[in-house]
């Protein structure tokens, strides 16, 4: 087990510095000089000044060297400073990260909420009302772009019946209701897409589990249907529904930033398109990094928990 | 010798690939959602191409005496924006924006993603160790996150967005590829191949490339649906196509500026989304469902 942990981390190196290496090279795309789009448009240029910033920086040395700085920095959790706000971005991003993990995983249980329950239904009664009708849904939720959803939500919700919030994360101050408040539509939103997937999912890897031998063998021996169902099938059958999820939190990452724009929640997304508008590039490249870190360590942890929930995996 | 073989090596194809494709035609006909997919899809293809002919007004076309009007206005069927443009002659050429993007993303991703795939999963070895870690550090950022991050670099525009997203893209391409190569390279057909002197281009090309192109086919469907919601996404926030260019997200992005006052124009730019990755989306599965042979009972 403990091997098996050990590998998988040492197999993650060579992606984490495949992805701080990209993260690096992002900013040297950006059009124009560094230096000179760190000042104001209005200051003039003082070419002592710039030779001398560019020295600070280290940007006149050669790329490796630089690299093997920002990877220096980077272990000691220097995530570089902002350039619009001039306040180191490791203090904002400890900040919003915990806003945009408890959007994300709030968002995960609602999907997860929705679909097991709804993935069992359709595959036990198997071309029933309930069946068609979730699968006719899922396909909806699947192809709708999650920024309308999430407008309607408003609309709905926010703007004509005024039942929740529209606007922001509340305060904790307020106690834990107010913050629930706020995260319903939001999480609706980022969540309703991976419902609708994770219900096909369901309710395709259930069915082909009920189809196995072991279950006719489970159903001769006289079992009751919910022994059957709950103890032998849907273990096996969630474990690709648990993988899916875990590859689909790269996608809710994603999608944070849109639902985050759109709801105004203060996370991650938000404060890198705030960065974006005002093309504050090593903003940029720290959010970029801090998600995908995350995503690494979400589908890392995932990988592990399956050999638990799964053991042909550890001595396979 | 040689054209003899060709030419029955050919024959022998396109009796075989004619008698399969006559049975994936009649399996996708049989299915009635892929139908409705395509039919859909020919539709929204007929409205981008003679979008000039079908469109009341120009997309452009700004009238500042009737902002904001109500579906059913006369004359403007779907009502007009916030600068008095008529919304359906902007969604009709939107579906320009969403089709081109939406093929030239799914070429750029499946060429580079098949090549890939197939140069890993043909040689094997260290080519295959490269590539395979390279895609696993394009797929361990989350999809959008990059997209974003890169565009944000380079600066939104239509050409921008159909690049990044191309060069994302392609993974998903390469890992499957090279799954099927890999089992393709196990026929005995490849091995008669090699055996009758065929080089590792020939091989590669013509005998493992057709057989892994359904598979890619019907990728492309799905990936095509995934590529028209990102760059409505990136439209949205405003990174993608650039006023005054009618786009579909960034008309969303318009009107929820006046969510409050005028909510009807929410509906139409994501309905006009919606139902191109529906259509896409039946299509890829009926695409699916007559492609796949390992489906084939």
């Amino acid at each position: 087990m403990l091997a098996y942990v050990v590998r998988r981390i040492l197999i993650a190196i060579p992606v984490l510095l495949g992805i701080t290496f990209i993260t690096f090279a992002l900013v040297s795309f950006a059009p124009g000089d560094p230096i000179s789009s760190m000042l104001m448009s209005g200051e003039q240029l003082n070419p002592d000044l710039a030779d001398s910033l560019r020295e600070f920086y280290g940007l006149d040395r050669p790329w490796y060297v630089q690299y093997a700085t920002y990877l220096g920095n980077l272990l000691r959790g220097n995530l570089g400073i902002s350039i619009a706000s001039r306040a180191p971005i490791g203090e904002s991003v400890r900040q919003f990260f915990p806003n945009t993990m408890l959007l994300a995983f709030s968002s995960m249980l609602i999907a997860l909420l929705i679909a097991i329950p709804a993935g069992i239904v359709s595959a036990t009664r198997r071309n029933s009302l309930f069946d068609y009708g979730s699968l006719t849904l899922a396909m909806f939720g699947v192809s709708m772009p999650s920024f309308w959803l999430g407008l309607m939500l408003m609309l709905l919700f926010g703007l004509r019946w005024r039942v929740l919030p529209v606007y922001g994360m509340g305060d904790w101050s307020n106690g834990l209701w107010d913050i629930i408040r706020h995260l319903i539509m939001p999480s609706i939103t980022l969540g309703a897409a991976m419902a609708a997937l994770l219900v096909r999912l369901t309710r395709s890897s259930l069915l082909q589990v009920l189809s196995q031998e072991y279950i006719r063998t489970a159903r001769a021996k006289g079992l009751r249907q919910s022994v059957v169902l709950y103890k032998h099938a849907l273990r096996n059958s969630l474990l690709p529904v648990v993988t899916a999820a875990g590859l689909q939190f790269g996608r809710l990452l994603g999608g944070a930033f849109i639902v985050e724009s759109i709801f105004a929640w203060p996370g991650m997304g938000k404060y890198a398109l705030y960065a974006i508008s005002v093309r504050d590039y090593p903003v940029i490249q720290g959010t970029t990094l801090i998600f995908a870190l995350s995503f690494v360590l979400v589908t890392l942890v995932i990988d592990v928990l399956y050999t638990l929930i799964d053991p042909r995996i550890r001595y396979g | 010798m040689l054209r003899r073989r060709r030419k029955r090596d050919c024959g022998c194809e396109v009796r075989k690939e004619c008698t399969r494709f006559q049975k994936a035609v009649r399996t996708f006909c049989r299915n009635r959602l892929a139908l409705i997919g395509a039919v859909i899809l020919v539709g929204i293809v007929i409205c981008a191409v003679f979008a000039p002919y079908i469109a009341p007004h120009s997309p452009l076309e700004m009238d500042l005496t009737s902002l904001h009007k109500p579906p059913g206005t006369p004359g403007h069927l779907l009502g007009t924006d916030n600068l008095g443009r008529d919304v359906l002659s902007r969604l009709l050429y939107g579906s320009r924006i969403s089709l081109s993007v939406g093929l030239v993303v799914v070429s750029i991703a499946g060429a580079i993603g098949t090549a890939m795939g197939l140069l890993s999963g043909y040689y094997g070895g260290s080519v295959d160790i490269v590539i395979m870690r390279l895609v696993e550090i394009f797929v361990a950022f989350p999809f959008l996150i990059l997209v974003v991050a890169v565009i944000a670099v380079l600066g939104p525009s239509l050409y921008n967005v159909m690049l990044v997203l191309g060069l994302v893209s392609w993974p998903l391409y390469a890992r499957l590829v090279r799954s099927e190569v890999l089992a393709i390279r196990e026929f005995p057909y490849i091995e008669a191949a090699r055996a009758i002197g065929a080089g590792n281009t020939r091989i590669m090309f013509r005998h493992v490339l057709p057989n892994c192109l359904s598979s890619v086919l019907v990728t492309a469907a799905m990936s095509m649906a995934g590529a028209i919601l990102s760059t409505a996404a990136l439209g949205f926030l405003g990174l993608g196509v650039q006023p005054p260019t009618p786009e579909w997200g960034m008309m969303l992005n318009e009107a929820k500026q006046f969510l409050r006052r005028y909510p009807w124009e929410i509906f139409y730019p994501g309905i006009a989304i919606m139902l191109v990755v529906l259509a896409l989306n039946f299509l890829g599965d009926g695409l699916r469902d007559a492609l796949d042979p390992h489906l084939h009972r």
